[in-house]
């Protein structure tokens, strides 16, 4: 310390001691470092999806059915349409299936069932079905409604696995930001001399929608991605179905299927899937954000 | 803005003459008939003056008891609020006000595990009869909280016009001009017509703390209530912003009876007709504000008044 410090003299104790200077050097290092060794991964991840995917990628990727075809030339082995529409339709009756009785089950354990016993058998059977492997809901439809019906593999089916593994999640998260609302803001609108079921749909899920949209888009990504469920639910097939009653392809599945081929270009087009199924998430999520923005505002 | 709270132009904006008089719309500065002196001279208006002379009503508490699970908060009260005048409660914290206005208008019971016994008589009604819906109650007995609280997802416009629109059986009855005139006979009730007109569109939360507060009375004015329960309404305000709410109270009692919970005693001197000072659930004394802060009957209520304790 020099004579010009303000902190010697009589002001001595106010000076930093070195000691302290270091300890908060290393930990704000360490801090540093971890969100970089976080960051290593992601970046690699999304490198290696745009520099091997973007390789496949070819109008005809997107417009043609897989073929089959994969010890011939790399150009017959066709695209992955029949796994982006099946993905898309799978997924979309999965989120109609799951978002409603969700959401309508956070709503009734927050606004009604609160802390009664029933509300935490739901919560305690919420939180099970949470830690559930995604193959176990693969494997319970199956067994009840393919096996257990006679019948054989169908799209809804995967629809069904889909949103059971969707439904602790949405659940979860509503319920998490419905509690965040302020119990002022109920309040103040039952004052009002509003009916308890208007201040729910008025006030409550208003405020709450940007939260909710978070949530609901993590389930989506999570259903999206899954293959597990699909396997012996939808199962695979090539041509594009849109009939949910029959087969349906999905980017999980396809993908899954491609990457065990020997075939290069066949392991390629996993990996032009697997971007595809990035790309189509996250513009999913641009859209939900931009519509509660704008609703929020309305 | 004091000059919209003269009484001539707030006969004008009055949301009442409008509904009653209106038919159509009526051009704002079409002056309604038998205004304001018609509300101060009973005599001479009272045969004539129905088309705005909207009273306040009169609230009785009879052996009101308040309970938390087991715990009793308030034991046993007998008050009473009369009509068009305002009632200050004032108190140490914790001593039951906010809950015994809760219990008014049944907010009390929407807490988990809370109850109330005794009769609270609207006039002649008893809200607490089983046959008596808890919405049309909360309707005519409004409420301001501690914390001005707009709803933060709507606009200054849609804040107001909210009570409206969430009391259902309201609902279809109103239509888009009139909903409008009444929005702004809200707001111009409230006094924040003027700060507001140009900005009706933006969100409620972008207002001041003093103008969000008077958002919520707009609110509350917006449904008509006969009684209005003002739980600590400026101690979440600056001293400028407090005034213009009291300058609000004393200019909204001549249409609704007001009761006001405060722990500032300036406030209760300066606003109240009456004051009622509770003590640990339990009401020690009321009467005429004057009495109550210069001559109090009881010792306590003496001690507290002058500060010896709270």
């Amino acid at each position: 310390m020099s004579a010009q410090s303000p902190a010697s003299g009589q002001f001595a104790r106010f000076a930093v001691s070195p000691a302290r200077r270091r300890k908060d050097r290393i930990a704000r290092g360490t801090i540093l470092a971890g969100t970089v060794i976080a960051l290593i991964p992601l970046a690699l991840l999304v490198f290696y999806l745009l520099r091997k995917g973007l390789g496949s990628w070819s109008p005809s990727f997107f417009s043609t059915d897989p073929t089959g075809n994969t010890f011939f030339k790399a150009s017959s082995i066709g695209g992955i349409k029949s796994a982006i529409l099946g993905t898309v339709e799978m997924v979309a009756l999965a989120s109609a299936i799951a978002i409603p009785i969700g959401i309508g089950t956070a709503v009734w354990l927050v606004e009604y069932g609160r802390d009664s016993w029933f509300a935490n058998l739901v919560r305690f059977f919420v939180d099970v079905l949470t830690g559930v492997p995604s193959i176990v809901f693969g494997l319970f439809i199956y067994i009840v409604l393919v096996v257990g019906t006679g019948s054989s593999y169908a799209g809804y089916k995967g629809s069904l696995a889909l949103a059971l593994l969707m439904l602790p999640v949405v659940i979860r998260s509503a319920e998490v930001i419905l509690l965040l609302i302020p119990d002022a803001l109920r309040e103040s609108a039952l004052a009002l001399g509003a009916p308890r079921w208007r201040v729910i749909f008025s006030i409550v899920m208003p405020t709450a929608l940007p939260g909710m949209v978070t949530g609901v888009l993590l389930a989506i990504a999570r259903a999206a991605g899954e293959t597990a469920p699909l396997l012996f639910t939808a199962a695979a097939t090539q041509k594009t179905n849109l009939n949910l009653g029959q087969f349906m392809n999905s980017l999980p599945v396809q993908i899954y299927k491609d990457v065990t081929s020997p075939t290069t270009a066949v392991v390629d087009r996993a990996w032009g899937a697997a971007l595809t199924l990035v790309i189509m998430i996250l513009l999913l999520n641009l859209i939900a954000r931009l519509v509660s923005r704008r609703s929020r505002l309305a | 803005m004091t000059s919209d709270g003269t009484p001539a132009q707030v006969a004008d904006m009055d949301p009442e003459s409008r509904a009653k008089s209106g038919r159509e719309r009526i051009a704002p500065r079409a002056p309604a008939p038998a205004s304001a002196s018609a509300r101060d001279g009973d005599a001479a208006g009272a045969s004539t003056a129905t088309v705005d002379a909207k009273r306040g009503l009169s609230v009785t508490l009879e052996k009101l008891r308040a309970f938390y699970g087991e715990a009793e908060q308030v034991k046993g009260i007998d008050l009473d609020f009369r009509a068009n005048e305002v009632t200050a409660i004032i108190g140490p914290s914790g001593c039951g006000k906010s809950t015994l206005v809760r219990c008014v208008n049944r907010m009390h019971e929407e807490i988990p595990g809370a109850h109330a016994e005794g009769r609270v008589m609207l006039d002649e009604l008893d809200v607490y009869d089983p046959s008596v819906d808890v919405v049309a109650v909360r309707r005519a007995i409004g409420m301001v909280f501690q914390k001005p609280n707009p709803f933060p997802t709507m606009s200054v416009f849609d804040n107001v016009a909210a009570g409206l629109r969430l009391s259902s059986s309201a609902r279809s009855a109103h239509g888009r001009r009139d909903m409008q005139s009444k929005v702004e006979a809200a707001l111009r009730w409230a006094g924040l017509w003027d700060e507001v007109a140009d900005r009706l569109g933006e969100p409620g939360a972008g207002l001041s703390g003093g103008q969000q507060q008077r958002l919520c009375i707009a609110r509350s004015l917006a449904v008509e209530p006969e009684v209005i329960l003002m739980d600590e309404p400026c101690s979440a305000l600056d001293p400028i912003a407090t005034l213009r709410i009291e300058e609000l109270i004393d200019e909204l009692k001549k249409r609704v009876t007001i009761v006001i919970v405060t722990h500032n005693m300036q406030q209760a001197a300066r606003v109240a007709d009456r004051t009622a000072f509770m003590l640990s659930g339990e009401l020690v004394e009321v009467g005429p504000t004057q009495e109550i802060f210069t001559n109090p009957s009881d010792p306590r209520t003496e001690d507290y008044v002058t500060g010896k304790f709270g």
